[in-house]
């Protein structure tokens, strides 16, 4: 295709959301166009972010197994982490996965520019490309998909080596002995269980008044049980003043609901106060495309942004911040260019912190039915009567059902426990199907699996559950 | 100053109107309660005065338009503070916004710099805002219009986060432009099925079946037409009686009466009411009959409430009667028949029929009714059918009386003689209990004593 012509659709970022949107439109026979500065697609989820942490956190849970072993009788001599060892089948996994995107790239006749891209019209963009270069080209639609990247805080030097972000703390160049977590959001403690298997000793700083912000207390309390010995200190509603070099380590000065000043030296400190959208210098204000007060892209639910033809997906269009929502966006956005009347009408979006155990919920949470003044029902299961998680050596965890009063429907769910990720797939589908407690309960789960924690729960809605007793 | 009229609350359940008149034009000088525009609701017409002194600033509506209670449907300028005072009222408080911008502005930037974490999204806003002024500038109102209209559209999607619908048949619904908020779902909690989306797609949408059935041809293809838009009365009375149809299943039961004797006793009368200020019609002896029937027979007297199955028979006698006017078809009400003497029913109807053609008819006496008597002998007709008018279950209607021959005492006699049609609601009234009453009434009406029975 000569430079002049116009594309068709260019895609802006590469990542889950980017790529995704990339390979459907491309499937519907449109021809795209994706820009990313990465070799190959997979964005932060896959270089920096989900992939990494996953692999890392898997060992974590392997090395605590074998350190628990013990107990259930299986001797291992005193587990040995070779963080360089661990580093290169991590960066394999990366490698694998990205790599395989990119040849699905090439199977798809997508055209891969490596560069970075910014809008000059609003069917105009300018490619800086990756080693030097630049170039113009014409588009008749584009989907923006530039993600989010961390929030800095003001007057923290970023380019101290010994203050990270997730993604150089995921180098694991030099283990610190004490780190110092901020924000004690999902980013926070996952990296948390991460160092912690590399035994860090841990400290969590969080503005609100306690970890996970948002999360149902339940969830959150159950998973500090679990957690007695993760943490060496939790700061709640707790503010990072300075942070000063001292000697080899650093100083940092905290001030907390009451004004307290205190300060403590930790080797390195990783900040993950949240995210913000990437809309900077992508020349938005070329277009019409308007951004709300967060620097979220306004869409519609078509994802169209203010300017007709440029459509936004992912983090980068408003929260949450998660892959799959990113991913399921970029298939609605590619579906409306090519002229289908998709929407965005997904009724549960999954969540899932990848701590040990983990936690995962999904559609509404108590607060928010509260707050929608839904009249509903919790039903609980809890795991220690569960014959699976007893075998498993699981002794806490829970499955939660949210069940609306009337009409009987699950609104939402919260497990905490190992692969509740996994678990709480079951009950996205049972809310999208509009699935009422008993539509769970009736259907056959196997055994001994965890599963069966959700069709109990189920039950216990209906008074009889099998393996705990509800009294009347 | 400019102040503003609006379609006041012009009788109960009364929202919306036509403008019949607009009496006044821009310009013009008003004073307080001086008519501005006639409004034709429902049944009536009425004059909307001007609620103070001033000059007609502007006229926002035309004839013809339909208008709703509160809305604004002229601006009057009334004395005291002139125009030019306004606008510079509201430049002042533009100004005054653009200051407290400012002040806004310096205060963020005082706070930058001290804070921890949110800094950050402080600095973010505080550019954000930066790049409004400068858009604020280019074209001022505008700007804020535009972001309102985009959030507006934003808001019109259907929330669907209630309905019981796979995503598979959200997806349908999309694709068949089915609002799924208006459908019933079969399954279990009361889930939507494909099967419910295609069947509801199917089906014209109920309200609107009487505007939408029939779709007309290009009927000047054959030859001159023009159009006019329907009055209120004629969409009121269109609305009624297509409920009226669709929803009663009517029975329509014809008799005869002899009504040689009561037109002897109307001419012997007539003068004594004429006296009173009434007219001594068959329609008001009628009234008075219906009112001994409907307490003779009770069924005839009730409404059906189908949703309860319940019939909710009433313990007064209040009739309608249909009046020919040249709005159209009125129905004024005369209440509690049964309290009053022959003579102050004449009077009364008198005067409803009179108020009818005056277009002087409130709401409150077209309320309320039991039961319709339509007469339409004065015109002509052997027998027509009338349509019930709900929540009643009755009407009775009447064609013009002609000299018949007929047997008596195997003698013939020259009778005159008048046909009855009683349509009544099936559901509420059976066969065998029509032609009781329809009888009852001839019976009454050829020999007033049969009351007595």
């Amino acid at each position: 295709m000569s430079e002049t012509e116009k594309h068709q659709l260019v895609i802006i970022g590469a990542g889950p959301g980017g790529y995704r949107a990339a390979f459907m439109a491309a499937d519907l026979g449109l021809e795209v166009t994706l820009v990313d500065p990465e070799i190959n697609p997979g964005g932060v989820c896959l270089y920096r972010g989900c992939i990494p942490t996953k692999a890392l956190l898997h060992l974590a849970k392997i090395k605590a197994d074998a350190e628990q072993a013990g107990d259930l009788g299986i001797h291992f001599d005193k587990v040995k982490v070779d963080t360089d060892e661990v580093g290169k089948w991590k960066n394999s996994v990366v490698k694998k996965l990205t790599g395989g995107l990119g040849q699905l790239v090439k199977a798809r006749k997508i055209k891969y520019i490596r560069g970075m891209a910014k809008f000059l019209d609003s069917e105009t963009l300018q490619i800086e490309k990756n080693g030097g270069g630049k170039k113009e080209i014409t588009f008749e639609n584009a989907i923006i998909a530039t993600g989010a990247k961390p929030v800095e805080l003001p007057g923290i030097d970023m380019d101290n080596p010994k203050i990270m972000h997730s993604a150089q703390s995921l180098e694991l160049k030099d283990i610190p002995n004490k780190m110092l977590i901020v924000g004690g959001g999902y980013i926070g403690l996952e990296m948390a269980t991460i160092y912690h298997a590399f035994a860090t000793e841990i400290t969590v700083v969080e503005l609100t008044e306690d970890l996970m912000p948002g999360m149902d207390k339940d969830l959150v309390t159950e998973f500090k049980k679990a957690n007695k010995n993760t943490f060496k200190e939790v700061f709640p509603e707790t503010r990072v003043k300075a942070i000063r070099k001292k000697g080899n380590a650093l100083e940092v000065d905290f001030e907390d609901k009451q004004k307290k000043k205190f300060s403590k030296t930790y080797d390195k400190v990783l900040i993950s106060a949240g995210q913000n959208p990437n809309t900077k210098n992508t020349g938005l204000e070329n277009t019409s495309v308007e951004t709300d007060e967060k620097g979220f892209i306004k869409v519609n639910n078509q994802m169209q942004t203010t300017q007709k033809n440029i459509y936004a997906i992912g983090d980068v269009a408003g929260p949450p911040l998660l892959a799959h929502k990113a991913s399921y966006e970029g298939k609605v956005a590619a579906e409306v260019i090519a002229g289908k009347k998709s929407a965005n009408d997904a009724k549960a979006i999954p969540a899932v912190i990848y701590t040990e155990p983990e936690i995962a919920v999904c559609g509404l949470s108590e607060k928010e039915a509260k707050e929608k003044g839904i009249d509903y029902k919790v039903v609980k299961f809890p795991w220690p009567a569960s014959g699976r998680a007893v075998a498993m050596n699981e002794n806490s965890g829970f499955t939660k059902l949210l069940v609306h009063q009337e009409n009987e429907r699950i609104l939402g769910a919260g497990i905490v426990g190992r692969n509740a990720g996994d678990m709480i797939a079951e009950i996205a589908l049972a809310i999208e199907m509009a699935a009422t407690a008993e539509d769970v309960a009736l259907t056959i789960h196997p055994h001994p699996t965890l599963s069966e924690t959700i069709m109990e729960a189920a039950e216990v809605f209906y008074g009889h559950p099998a393996h705990i007793s509800t009294k009347k | 100053m400019k102040k503003e009229i609006k379609i006041p609350d012009i009788a109960e359940n009364v929202e919306t109107g036509l403008i019949a008149g607009i009496l006044v034009s821009e310009g013009d000088k008003v004073s307080a309660d001086q008519p501005v525009v006639e409004i034709e609701t429902d049944k009536a017409t009425t004059d909307i005065p001007s609620p103070f002194d001033g000059v007609v600033g502007e006229i926002k509506v035309k004839e013809g338009d339909e208008v709703k209670v509160n809305q604004v449907i002229m601006i009057i300028e009334t004395e005291g503070e002139g125009e030019g005072e306004g606008e510079g009222e509201q430049e002042g408080s533009e100004q005054e916004k653009d200051n407290d911008r400012e002040k806004d502005e310096n205060k963020k930037e005082t706070n930058s710099g001290t804070e921890g974490e949110n800094e950050k999204a402080d600095e973010e806003e505080k550019e954000e805002d930066d790049e409004d002024e400068t858009t604020d500038e280019k074209d001022e109102g505008n700007d804020d219009d535009k972001k309102e209209t985009a959030k507006k559209d934003d808001s019109e999607t259907k929330d669907l986060s209630d309905v019981p619908a796979s995503p598979s048949v959200r997806r349908l619904a999309r694709e068949m432009d089915v609002d799924l908020t208006k459908v019933e779902g079969s399954g279990p909690g009361n889930r939507i099925t494909v099967d419910d989306v295609k069947s509801f797609a199917e089906k014209p949408e109920k309200s609107e079946t009487s505007n939408k059935s029939i779709r007309l041809p290009d009927f000047s293809h054959w030859g001159p037409a023009t159009k006019e838009q329907m009055t209120t009365i004629r969409k009121i009375t269109a609305k009624n009686v297509s409920e009226a149809w669709q929803t009663i299943p009517h029975v329509t039961q014809f008799d005869e009466a002899d009504i040689t004797n009561l037109e002897n006793f109307r001419k012997q009368h007539m003068g004594k009411v004429e006296k009173a200020g009434g007219k001594l019609t068959v329609t008001a002896i009628l009234l008075k009959i219906a009112g001994f029937a409907l307490q003779k027979f009770p069924r005839f007297n009730s409404s059906l409430n189908a949703e309860n199955n319940e019939i909710i028979t009433k313990h007064y006698y209040n009739v309608g009667i249909a009046a020919d006017t040249p709005q159209g078809l009125l129905v004024p009400v005369v209440r509690n028949v049964n309290s009053k003497s022959l003579q102050e029913l004449s009077v009364e109807l008198t005067e409803l029929a009179q108020k009818a053609r005056d277009k002087k008819l409130s709401t409150e006496e077209m309320q309320g009714g039991n039961f319709t008597i339509s007469n339409l002998g004065g015109i002509g007709g052997t027998a027509f059918t009338p349509i019930v008018l709900p929540p009643q279950v009755a009407i009775l209607g009447v064609s013009r009386a002609a000299y018949k021959p007929i047997y008596n005492d195997g003698e013939l006699e020259k009778r005159l003689i008048i046909p009855l049609s009683l349509s009544y609601d099936h559901r509420v009234i059976d066969g065998a209990d029509g032609a009781r009453f329809l009888r009852w009434v001839c019976d009454v009406i050829e020999d007033p004593y049969a009351i007595l029975q």
